[in-house]
Order: C-alpha cells, then structure tokens, then sequence
C-alpha cells in the first residue's frame, strides 16, 4: 500500500516545484513550466496508483458494513504541550482518493493549457509558481487528518487565488477582485477558526477529524454544542464555496486568467468548501439531524443554503453577457446543488457531483477560454464578439457542446447521472421541496446553458476587430480559428470525461459509491438508494424542456410576447436590472453595512462632540459668567480688592520663582519624579518599621 | 547580621564565578553612564547583559540566559549600534555626552542605592537561594513552556499582540512620508 | 548563596541606570540606561522566583525581555524622529513644555 501510505507525496511534488521554479525558472528553457508540468503530472500518476490501490484494498465489516479502512498515518508532530498534542497527519480514504485524482488531472490539463493560452505573459513564470502552490495546497486540504492541517491547506488555496486572480493586477479592477474575493472568503474564515477551536474542546482537545466524526455520532458530543460548532464551520464553507449571501466574491473573481478561473474557480478551490462538509459529515449528520428516520427529520440549515444558492445564482445567469461570469454563476448553482445534495443526506449524490462538475466545468470554461483566445479576440462578451463560432472552431465546439450537455444533465452524460442521484436521494429521504428546487435549479441550467451556447457559437458572426481587454499574448489574427494543440487536448480530454465520468455510478453499477464509501458514511447510516426510472424520467424531461425553452426563445424567437418585455413592461424592466445589479448584494455590502457603520460612527461623534461636549463646555462658561459677574459685582469689588493688592506683589514674586521649575526638560522632571519617589518609599519603609515595632 | 562573607552554605564555585560576574558587571554599568564614547557605552553594555545572562546560569535559570542573550545582545544592542549610525552620533570621545544635572542625578542615584540597600538588609538579610542544589530542577525549560502556555497564555497572547503594535508603531513613526 | 547578593546587584544596576536616565543627554544613551533598569528588574524576578522556588519569574522576566525588546523599536523610532526633525538628538533641546 506504499502510495496510500505515502500520499503526502502528491502534495510534495508541487509544493518542491514551487520553491524550484520561484528560484529557477526564469533561467530554464521552458520559463518554469516544464517544472509545473512534470510535477503535477508526477503527482497525477502517484494518485492514479493510488485509486488503484485503494480499488484493490480489502473491506472490513459484513453487509451494510462493509467498507474500505482508512490509512491514517501521522507524519510529524508539530508541537504537544501537555496532554494536547497537534500532528500533522494524512487520512486517506476514498473521498481523498477521489479528489486526489480530480485535482490532479485538472491541475495537469490546465498546466498543458497555459502553455499555450498564457504564451507570452509578462509574468509566465510567476504564474506557474502559484499554480504549483495552488495544487500543493488542494492536495494538503484534502488528504489532512486533522481540522488544523486542513486549515493550512485552506488558507493557502485562498492566498493562491488572490494571487491569481489579481495575476494582472495593473488594472485596478483586477486588483480590486482579488481584494474582493480574500476578503469575502476570510469572512468566513473568521467563524471557520471559532468553528474549529469549539470543536477542538468538544472533541476533547484534538484535531483528528475521524475521531471527531465518531465522537459527534456517537452523542459523545453535546447537540448544542455540535450545532453551534458545525454553524461556525459552515461559515467557512459559505465563504469559500461561495454560498449565498457570500456568492459575490466569485464572478468577480472571473478577472484573473481564463486557466485560473477553470481550476480555482469551477474545479478545486471553491469546492473545497464541499469537501469539508463531506469530511466532516458526522458533525454536520448529527448536528442538523439530516437522514431518513423521521424522528431525526428537521429542516437543515446546510440544503436551505444550498437552495437558495442554486435558485439565485442561476437566475443571475440569464442576464450576464459575458460567457465566464454566466459559468461563474452556474458553478455557484452548482456549488448550491452540492451543498445542498450534503444537507438532504445524499453523501454519495453530492460528491459524486463535485466528481462530475470538475471535469464538465472546467471543459466549459477552458472552451471559453479557448474562443476568446482565437475567436473573439482577447474578448468574452458574447453579445458583442461572438456568434458563429461553430464553423471556425470545430474542436472547441464540440466539446464546449458536450460539456454544456453534461452540465444540463442530459442522458447518458456525467451530470445526469449525479444530478439524478442527488434529487433521488432528496426525494426518498422525505426532502420533496428541496427536490423540487433541485428540478427548478436543472430546468434553468439547461436553459441558460442553452442560451449560451446559442450566443457563443451559433448565429451571425458579431466580432469586431477591436483589441480585447486582456491581450496576453499579443497576437492578433483576424479571422476566428481553432487554437493550437495545448489548448484543444486538454479541452478533448476533459469532454471525454465529462461523458464517461458518470458511468461509474451510472447503468446500473454503484463503484464510485462502493469506492467512496468510509467510516463516517456507515457508522452514519447514510442511506444509499438504487436508480430509478421515474426520477431520471423527471429529471431528464425537464432538462430537455429547459434546453427546448431556451432555444425556442434564442433560436426561433418563440414567446413572442416575452421578447423585448424589459423595454415595454415596468415590473419586467425592474426584475431586470435587480438581476443585473445582482440583488443589490453588493450595494448591500459595501453601502449599506459598510457606509452606514462608518457614517453612524462619525454622526455619532459628531453628535456628542456638539451637544455633549460643546454643551457641558457652554453651560460651565454660561454659569462661570453669572458667578464672575455676581463675584465681581459683590465680593470683589467691595470686599477683596484691597486685599488682593496687596498679595498680587507676592504672588507675582512666587510665580517667577516657581517658573524656574517649568524648564522643560524632562530629565529634570525625571530627577524629580525619582527624588520623590524614594522619598515616599523612605517615608513608607520608616513607618512600616514603626508599625513592625 | 550575618556578614555575606560568611554564606551558610559553601558555594564555593558559585559564589566566585559570582563575585566575578558581579564586579565586571558593576564596572561595566557604571562606564555604560559615565564614558565619553558613546560607542564603547553600547560595547559595555554587551558586558553587563552577558553578565546578567551569566547570573541568570547561577540561578539555574537556563532558558531565561539563553534568551537574554539571543534577543538583548543578538537584537538590542545591534539596534542601538544602528541608532548611533543613523543618528551621525559622534564616534570617537565627545566631551557633551551629559546634561547638567549631573550633581544631582548623582545625588538621586545615591539616595535610591542606601533605601534599597537598607530595606534589602532589613528584609532577607538571611535568606538563602539554594536553586542549583536541587537536582531535578536542573532543566527548567520544560517547566517555563508549560507554564506560558498554561498558567500564563493570556498574558502571552496580550505580549505578542504589544510586539505587533510595537513593530506598527515603529515603522509608523520612523518611515519618511 | 544568599538572596541578597541578587539583590545588591539589581540594586546597583538600578541605581546606575536611574543616574544614566538622569544625567546622559543623548537620547541613544538614555535608552540603554533604560535597559540596564529593566535588566536589575529582571534579576531581582529571577532570583525571587528561584528563592520562592517557583517558574513564575522566570516567565515574567520573559515578558519583560519581549516588552523590552518592543520598548527599544519604537523607542529608537521616536529618537529618529527627533533626529530627522532637529538634526540632534540631545534632549536638552527638547523643551517644548517650557513654561
């Protein structure tokens, strides 16, 4: 079992290649990528042995029960300090072994894309270098034994998409998105740590995130504390999967290179935040009560988010014109489709669709990379720059086509298959409205996918000949064409995965389920259900509509009345640009919140700076006048004036004595200061003395 | 009053390395406030913090030495030595490295000396150290980590966020804007 | 050994730096003099702690050493500053609150 004992290696890998091409790689031939490559490709192969070995692993237990053992191995202890110790441990199970293979072979086909698609950049080597720390971090996160471990993992993948994002950080907008996104997620981040320091005592002083997960279904956790630790964790996972109301940061975050947007922002990073709650699915199991067995029936606060996401985000995507922030929305749908597929009990249905999703999303958005890189030049405005692609670009087409398939989940692509799983388990675990949302959220992605698709490569031709925004590589060619090798291989390889992925748990076999399967999941008894006909019968219908209704709309102009609705209908044109503003979210933020707490802060000092102070300070001069003049008129002039002339000589002489004293200096203040001092300590020891006597 | 020629138990080791390292350190301190070489102020000072590092061995506190030296002669003495270059002190021997005030800073310096010297007889004229004759408190490191991570952590937290407001505060004040 | 033969010495080192504070006009030189007080401080922590048979002094002469090591950074800081302001650093110029 060498490569599930040594998985830390994968992460090895790009984490030496990082330091390596930081240091070197503006000095070897292929500017650092050569180093990226081999690396992530070392690390891709070391975690294809390990699936294998993981397949070929015996079960343990009977029936129900019968599961594959973790390798649980502690690498170093970091510190211990008395009975607390803190190690850093790798845990792998089959969920690792799945988002190891994931995120390595993203990792590697978008490595190969950039070759092409980044060819040029000013800052290629540097690029590189963050992608290596990028997977490095990913491949921590996941194959962590311990919240701590995982948190270093957490954080590095953030630090890594700021980095990228803001990868053309001359332009303020970029720069700004960065910002945006670090901030939005370390939002979360914040109740993430108290999440992880209440479970830390909960669990009795110790990271081990198996250990926490028996405890928490064992009752050996107290349900308060279990709901409120697993709420605080959750708010990491809002931040980081871009959950609602913290979805912002992510379509903005479309502003770093296309590659970064198809592995950061689509493939790994923002389902990092899935992958916790599936890691530690026994907290979130026990806290909420999610299952089957009515007495444990309660509405889950996990798959009330991750509905509500689903909904909102892909409204949002029907008015976006530009082709990534449209797949940024549908990846927050999609996100939601997971978290929300963990909150209904589905396990298997929700990872089983972060598997799928990967491969699908990323394909999407290298294509749409791909045609802004030679067919749109340099642009993603699919109103303005595209149309007609398909002739022009017939690989990019083609899988940008398969890909949008798998995505609306369309039989017998990937996204069916998970799409399914999820809504069938929603339904029989007693969650009917949550299915319901789940056929809501499918019917528009098949709609806009359907509109995109249009808009992009079908219809008259719209490209200008104006330079794009982001001009990486130089280049101009006039016409649209296919792009070089680098770019459409990845593209190819991941088409073909976004169809075969799904036949793992799909025609009536359960490997990715039996494969996935751990510890938690049984000690859980998270229900697994059989395919069934009717679901994917429903599923697939409304998928098919959604498709139907989008390019009856776009292609044929059906729905006479709905065409130009904005321009003649109030209540349409409002619904509109609320869309278009995205529900204010950001006004709501950066206005409302931040705006009104300065505002309030400084009207309120303000406030008191005028009638308080100002107030006090009047009446004091007000009442210091009546007594002046009562003093003056009464005492003063008749009884103290002769007396005051007398002592003003004396005072006079007394003042310019003492005005010696101000020097100014403060070492003299300081003589002082210490003369005094040890007088008071001489006064104080003598009459101690005289006390002890 | 016993005398402290007569020490009751006969550390003889200890009581000359003492003897040693006390008279070099109140040499040292006393050039440290009267030199006219404001360079040499700072090498004396080496000489008393190395001394007081050396007193903290006599008192079995090792982790304590250690530290004394990384952070007071590692750290402080090169940023004085960095505060005279960057302030053009004068390097050789100046003659107006003191106010005048002199007279009666001595006076002060003198009268704190008797109090303290009195007081410190009167209370423990009799009181023994015995720290190194304890075997089993021979590594007190061990015992100092459990206690700043224990007993004393918010005191340690409240520390290192002063250091962050120190490192703040510095580059704030001392940054040409 | 006796407790007082720690104590003497703090005592003295207290001392000489009370006169250093007092009677040195650089401002480079009032510092160190500073040190040498927080150093008495710390011996005196150390040699109770030892005398009382408890780690409690040595973990606040720790404290001490870290609050002095701040002290010194923006302590030189302020001392730039005043150099960069007066091109001198003799505190007998700094007289600002003279009455």
């Amino acid at each position: 079992m060498f490569f599930l004992d040594n998985a830390w290696l994968t992460w090895a890998l790009p984490a030496s290649a990082f330091v390596v091409i930081l240091f070197f790689g503006r000095r070897l031939p292929g500017k650092g990528a050569e180093i990226g490559i081999a690396a992530v490709g070392g690390s891709f192969v070391l975690s294809c042995a390990a699936a294998a070995q993981w397949i070929g692993r015996g079960t343990i237990g009977e029936g129900e029960e019968r599961v594959r053992g973790a390798v649980d191995h502690t690498l170093y202890t970091w510190f211990s300090n008395g009975q607390v110790k803190v190690p850093l441990g790798i845990h792998v199970d089959g969920l690792t072994v799945m988002m190891l293979l994931v995120v390595t072979l993203v990792s590697l086909l978008v490595q190969v894309y950039s070759t092409a698609y980044m060819h040029g950049d000013r800052r290629y080597t540097y690029f590189y270098a963050a992608l290596a720390l990028f997977t490095a971090s990913m491949l921590v996160l996941v194959t962590s034994s311990t919240t701590i471990f995982l948190l270093l993992g957490w954080e590095g993948v953030g630090l890594c998409s700021f980095m990228l994002i803001g990868h053309w950080w001359e332009e303020k907008d970029n720069s700004d998105a960065a910002l945006k996104a670090f901030f939005t997620t370390r939002l979360g981040d914040a109740g993430m740590l108290i999440g992880i320091i209440i479970l830390f005592f909960a669990n009795g002083q110790s990271f081990d995130i198996a250990r926490l997960n028996r405890a928490a279904l064992s009752g050996g956790i107290d349900h308060t504390v279990l709901v409120v630790g697993a709420v605080a964790l959750f708010m990491g996972v809002i931040g980081k999967s871009a959950q609602f109301p913290l979805h912002t940061w992510l379509p903005d975050a479309m502003a770093g290179p296309t590659p970064v947007s198809a592995l950061i922002h689509a493939a790994t990073m923002v389902v990092a935040g899935v992958y916790l709650v599936a890691r530690c699915y026994g907290v979130f199991w026990a806290a909420f009560r999610v299952g089957h067995h009515p007495a444990w029936h309660g509405i889950s606060y996990v798959a009330v988010i991750g509905a509500i996401t689903i909904v909102i985000a892909a409204a949002l995507a029907f008015v976006q014109d530009d082709i990534k922030k449209v797949l940024a929305y549908s990846t927050v749908s999609q996100l939601g489709y997971m978290v929300m597929a963990l909150g209904v009990g589905a396990w298997t249905g929700g990872i089983f669709h972060l598997f799928t999703h990967a491969f699908f999303k990323a394909c999407l958005f290298l294509g749409a990379g791909s045609v802004s890189h030679s067919g749109s030049h340099h642009s993603f405005d699919m109103k303005k720059d595209m149309g007609g692609l398909w002739r022009a670009m017939p690989i990019t087409h083609a899988t940008f086509v398969i890909a949008s398939l798998a995505l609306a989940g369309i039989f017998p692509l990937a996204g069916f298959w998970s799409k399914d799983d999820i809504l069938l388990t929603a339904g029989k675990n007693g969650y009917n409205a949550f299915m319901v949302v789940g056929l809501v959220g499918a019917f528009m992605t098949a709609a806009y996918m359907a509109r995109t698709v249009y808009l992009t490569f079908y219809g008259e031709h719209r490209g200008g000949h104006h330079g794009g925004q982001h001009s990486a590589a130089g280049h101009a060619v006039d016409a649209p064409h296919e792009s070089p090798l680098a770019i459409t291989v990845p593209l190819v390889v991941l088409a073909a995965f976004s169809v075969v992925a799904g036949w793992l748990n799909g025609f009536g076999v359960h490997w990715f389920a039996e494969w996935t399967r751990n510890e938690v999941v049984v000690q859980a008894h998270v229900p697994e259900y059989k395919f069934s006909a009717p679901t994917a019968a429903l599923s697939m219908a409304v998928a098919v509509a959604g498709i139907g209704v989008g390019l009856l709309y776009y292609l044929r102009h059906a729905f006479g009345p709905l065409h130009r609705a904005t321009e003649r209908s109030s209540l349409a044109r409002a619904g509109y640009r609320f869309l278009l503003n995205k529900y204010y979210l950001d006004v709501l933020y950066t206005d409302i919140i931040v705006g009104s707490i300065k505002g309030a802060i400084a009207r309120g000092a303000y406030w008191v700076n005028q009638r308080v102070i100002d107030g006090a300070v009047n009446a004091v001069g007000i009442g210091a006048r009546a007594l002046a003049r009562f003093t003056y008129e009464v005492v003063d002039q008749k009884v103290v004036d002769g007396l005051v002339n007398g002592t003003g000589a004396s005072a006079e002489g007394g003042g310019s004595v003492l005005r010696r004293l101000q020097t100014g200096r403060v070492q003299q203040y300081a003589a002082f200061l210490f003369g005094a001092g040890a007088i008071g300590a001489l006064a104080l020891v003598l009459y101690a003395n005289q006390g002890a006597r | 009053m016993p005398s402290l020629l007569a020490a009751a138990h006969l550390d003889v080791a200890q009581n000359v390395a003492f003897g040693f390292l006390a008279a070099s350190m109140a040499v040292a301190a006393i050039r440290v406030v009267t030199t006219k070489n404001i360079v040499h102020a700072a090498l004396y000072l080496v000489v008393v913090l190395a001394g007081v590092a050396g007193i903290y061995l006599l008192l079995a506190a090792e982790f304590t030495a250690v530290v004394q030296i990384i952070v007071y002669i590692g750290a402080i003495v090169v940023l004085f030595l960095f505060g005279i270059m960057l302030t053009r002190a004068p390097l050789g021997r100046t003659a107006n490295l003191d106010n005048n005030q002199r007279p009666l800073a001595l006076a002060v310096a003198l009268f704190l000396l008797g109090l303290l010297v009195y007081v410190l007889v009167d209370a423990f004229h009799s009181a023994h150290v015995d720290a190194l004759h304890r075997p089993l408190r021979v590594g007190t490191t061990a015992l100092v980590g459990n206690a700043i991570f224990q007993t004393y952590v918010v005191p340690f937290e409240a520390v290192s966020v002063l250091l962050l407001a120190a490192l703040v505060g510095a580059v704030v004040i001392a940054r040409r804007d | 050994m006796l407790l007082n033969e720690f104590l003497f010495l703090g005592a003295l080192l207290f001392c000489t730096g009370v006169y250093g504070v007092l009677a040195r006009k650089n401002g480079v030189l009032v510092l160190m003099s500073v040190e040498l007080i927080l150093n008495a401080v710390n011996i005196n922590l150390i040699a109770f702690g030892a005398f009382r048979d408890t780690i409690a002094g040595q973990v606040f002469a720790l404290f001490v050493i870290a609050i002095a090591a701040a002290e010194v950074g923006v302590g030189l800081a302020i001392v730039l500053l005043i150099y960069r302001n007066r091109r001198s650093i003799d505190l007998t110029d700094v007289d600002l609150m003279k009455g």
